[in-house]
C-alpha cells in the first residue's frame, strides 16, 4: 500500500488544494480526510453515501445528585479541572478517565459513551472517499482519524486498490499524529511567510521524529520569492526534497467555488505546477 | 473582557487579527495577548518579545516498581486510555497514550505506582510592543496541546482586555481556548472551504453558549456566501479586510500591518466597541 499524506503545520498553505489535485491525477485510488475538526476535502468530490454512523470515542463523567453528598472527594482527585466547587462536572474539560467515579464513596458518578461524531464512506467523482466530522463542541479528533484511516484501508481492500491519499489536519498534535501513522510518505506544503517557514520546521520535526520519508511543495511560491529561497535552503540543509513551487494562482478559488481542482482547468498556472509535482512525486515513488 | 479568536479552517487570518488588534488597542487600555495556537504558535514572530518568565508544563506518567507489582491488572483495567498493559509477566506503560489522570496509582493494592512528571511543552511569558504577551509551545511529538492551553489562561490579568489566538480546528484546544471566552471572534474567508469551517467554528461556540461575531478576511476573493450565511444565522459581520498584496507582503515578512497602513489602528479600535456590543446583547 502507497499511503501519502499531505500536511502543513500552518492551516491555509493549500494542503487540501493539492491533495485534491492529486485525487483527480491519481489513477487507482482510495481518499481519507483526515481532517475531521475541518473537513473540506468531499466539497471537490462530489460524494454520494454509501455507509455512515454516529462515532463514540469518550466517556465522560455523570453525576446523579440525588446520590451526590457533596463530599468533594471528586474534585480533589480530578487533574482537569472539570468539577468546580458546587462539584458541577464540567464536560468540556472532562476526559473520561472515571478518578472520579472511582473515589466517589456513594457511586454518584458513572462513566457514560457519547457520540462525538458521525463516520461515513462514499462513492465520489474521484473513488471511494472515507471520512468524518466531529459534532459541534466534541473532542477526541485523534480517536476519530484513526477510524477514518481505518475505513479508507478497508476501502481499500475491498477495491483491490494499492493507493491511499490522505488529506490531513493543521498542526501537529494529537490529529496531526493519529494520521502519520503507517502512512509511507508525507507532502508537507508550505507558503513564503515566516510564519509558514517556521511551522514547517515544526512539523517536520514531528513527521522525522516517526520516522516517515517527506517531501516540500512551496506554495504561492512568487507572493514573497526572497522567503520562498529561505525555505529553499532550508529544505536543502534537512535534506527534505522539493517535489515543486505552485504560483498565486486565484484560479484555485474559483475552480474550488465550483467544486473542482485548479488541475482540471487547463489554463490554470497553479494547475500546471502541481501536474508538475504529482509527476515529479509519481517517478520517485517507482 | 476576553475575545477568542478563532476559525475554523486554518489560514484564514486569526493571527494577523490578534496581532494587530493587540497593537491597535494597547495604545489606549491594559491588553494582554495569549497565543493559544500551542501547536503552531506565530504571534511571536509579528512582535518584539523576549520571555522573561518560561514555565515547563507537564503531565504525570506512571512509573511501575516492578519489585512491588503483583501482575494483578487492576490498573490496565481501570485505565480508560489503554496507556497501560500486561502482557505476561511485563507491564508496558504507553507515554503517548496516558492523560495523566492517576488512576492507575489510585487502583494499585501494592503501591507499585508512582508518578514523575513529563514534561508536554512550556508557556512564556512577558512583554511585547507596549503590552503583555504569553504563548505556549507544545514539544515535537507530543500529542496533548490542551494542559498548556489552560495553563496559558491561569496567567490573564483580570484588568486587561484579553486577546487569546486560538488554534485552528474545531477539536479540543480549539475548544479549550473558546471555552470561559466573552466573545468569539471568527476570521473566515468566502470560499467554500471558508464558509464550511465557519459554520462548524459556529457550532463549536454556540455549544460553550459564547456570542460570536465574524471578520471576512481577504474580501474579495471567493464570493458572497459567507455575508448570505451571516444574515441567515444572524451573525454579525464587524469587518471586512480586502485581499490586498501590500497585506499579504507585510504579514509575509512578519510586520504587523497597522505599522505600516497606520489608518486600520482606528477600524480596529471601532471593531473593539463593535465586539462589546455583541457580547453584551
Amino acid at each position: 500500500m502507497k499511503h501519502t499524506l499531505f500536511l502543513s503545520g500552518k492551516g491555509g498553505t493549500g494542503k487540501t488544494s493539492l491533495a485534491g489535485a492529486f485525487a483527480v491525477l491519481t489513477q487507482e485510488k482510495v481518499l481519507a480526510d483526515c481532517d475531521v475538526d475541518a473537513a473540506n476535502l468531499y466539497l471537490l468530490l462530489e460524494p454520494q453515501i454509501v455507509s455512515e454512523g454516529v462515532f463514540q470515542g469518550i466517556k465522560l463523567a455523570i453525576k446523579d445528585n440525588d446520590k451526590c453528598t457533596a463530599c468533594g472527594k471528586c474534585r480533589e482527585v480530578c487533574r482537569f479541572r472539570a468539577i468546580d466547587e458546587q462539584f458541577n462536572i464540567d464536560s468540556y474539560m472532562c476526559e473520561g478517565c472515571g478518578a472520579c467515579a472511582y473515589v466517589c464513596p456513594t457511586d454518584a458518578i458513572t462513566l457514560s459513551l457519547v457520540d462525538c461524531g458521525r463516520w461515513y464512506t462514499a462513492a465520489t467523482r474521484l473513488g471511494p472517499l472515507a471520512g468524518a466530522e466531529l459534532y459541534p463542541g466534541e473532542e477526541t479528533s485523534g480517536k476519530l482519524v484513526a477510524m477514518v484511516k481505518e475505513k479508507a484501508m478497508k476501502l481499500a481492500e475491498e477495491a483491490e486498490l494499492q493507493t491511499l491519499l490522505s488529506d490531513g489536519s493543521p498542526g501537529i498534535g494529537c490529529p496531526v499524529i493519529a494520521s502519520i501513522s503507517g502512512v509511507s510518505s508525507v507532502i508537507l506544503v508550505t507558503e513564503p511567510t515566516l510564519s509558514g517557514l517556521h511551522d514547517l520546521e515544526r512539523i517536520l520535526g514531528v513527521v522525522e521524529h516517526f520516522g516517515v520519508p517527506a517531501y516540500l511543495v512551496i506554495n504561492k511560491a512568487d507572493l514573497n520569492t526572497t522567503i520562498s529561497t529561505q525555505i529553499e535552503g532550508f529544505a536543502q540543509r534537512r535534506k527534505l526534497a522539493i517535489l515543486g513551487q505552485i504560483p498565486y494562482d486565484d484560479k484555485v478559488t474559483k475552480m474550488m467555488i465550483q467544486g473542482k481542482s485548479a488541475v482540471e482547468d487547463q489554463e490554470s498556472p497553479a494547475g500546471k505546477a502541481m501536474r508538475e509535482i504529482f509527476s515529479r512525486f509519481a517517478e520517485i515513488l517507482k | 473582557m476576553r475575545i477568542a479568536i478563532a476559525s475554523g479552517k486554518g489560514g484564514t487570518g486569526k493571527t494577523t487579527v490578534a496581532v494587530n488588534l493587540a497593537i491597535s488597542l494597547a495604545e489606549h487600555e491594559p491588553v494582554q495577548l495569549v497565543d493559544c495556537d500551542v501547536e503552531e504558535p506565530n504571534d511571536h514572530i509579528f512582535l518584539h518579545f523576549r520571555a522573561d518568565q518560561v514555565r515547563s508544563v507537564a503531565k504525570l506518567l506512571p512509573r511501575v516498581d516492578e519489585n512491588l507489582c503483583t501482575h494483578c491488572g487492576k490498573c490496565a483495567e481501570a485505565c480508560e486510555f489503554k496507556a497501560i498493559a500486561i502482557i505476561g509477566n511485563k507491564i508496558l506503560v504507553y507515554n503517548d497514550l496516558c492523560h495523566g489522570c492517576g488512576l492507575c496509582a489510585m487502583v494499585c493494592p501494592t503501591g507499585a505506582i508512582t508518578e514523575t512528571p513529563h514534561e508536554l511543552g512550556v508557556i512564556e511569558l512577558g512583554e511585547a510592543d507596549g503590552f503583555q504577551f504569553a504563548r505556549g509551545v507544545l514539544n515535537i511529538g507530543e500529542a496533548m496541546a490542551t494542559p498548556i492551553i489552560h495553563e496559558l489562561k491561569d496567567e490573564l490579568h483580570p484588568n486587561h482586555l484579553a486577546i487569546l489566538d486560538a488554534p485552528p480546528g474545531t477539536g479540543c484546544p480549539t475548544i479549550a481556548a473558546i471555552h470561559g471566552a466573552d466573545i468569539a471572534l471568527l476570521v473566515t474567508e468566502s470560499t467554500p472551504f471558508g464558509l464550511h469551517d465557519l459554520r462548524a467554528a459556529v457550532g463549536v461556540a454556540r455549544s460553550l453558549s459564547v456570542p460570536v461575531a465574524v471578520i471576512i478576511n481577504r474580501y474579495g476573493i471567493g464570493d458572497n456566501r459567507v455575508e448570505s450565511y451571516c444574515a441567515a444565522e444572524g451573525i454579525p459581520i464587524v469587518l471586512k479586510i480586502p485581499f490586498s498584496r501590500e497585506i499579504a507582503s507585510l504579514y509575509s515578512r512578519g510586520i504587523p500591518f497597522v505599522k505600516e497602513l497606520t489608518e486600520w489602528r482606528d477600524r480596529f479600535i471601532v471593531l473593539h466597541e463593535a465586539l462589546k456590543k455583541v457580547a453584551t446583547s
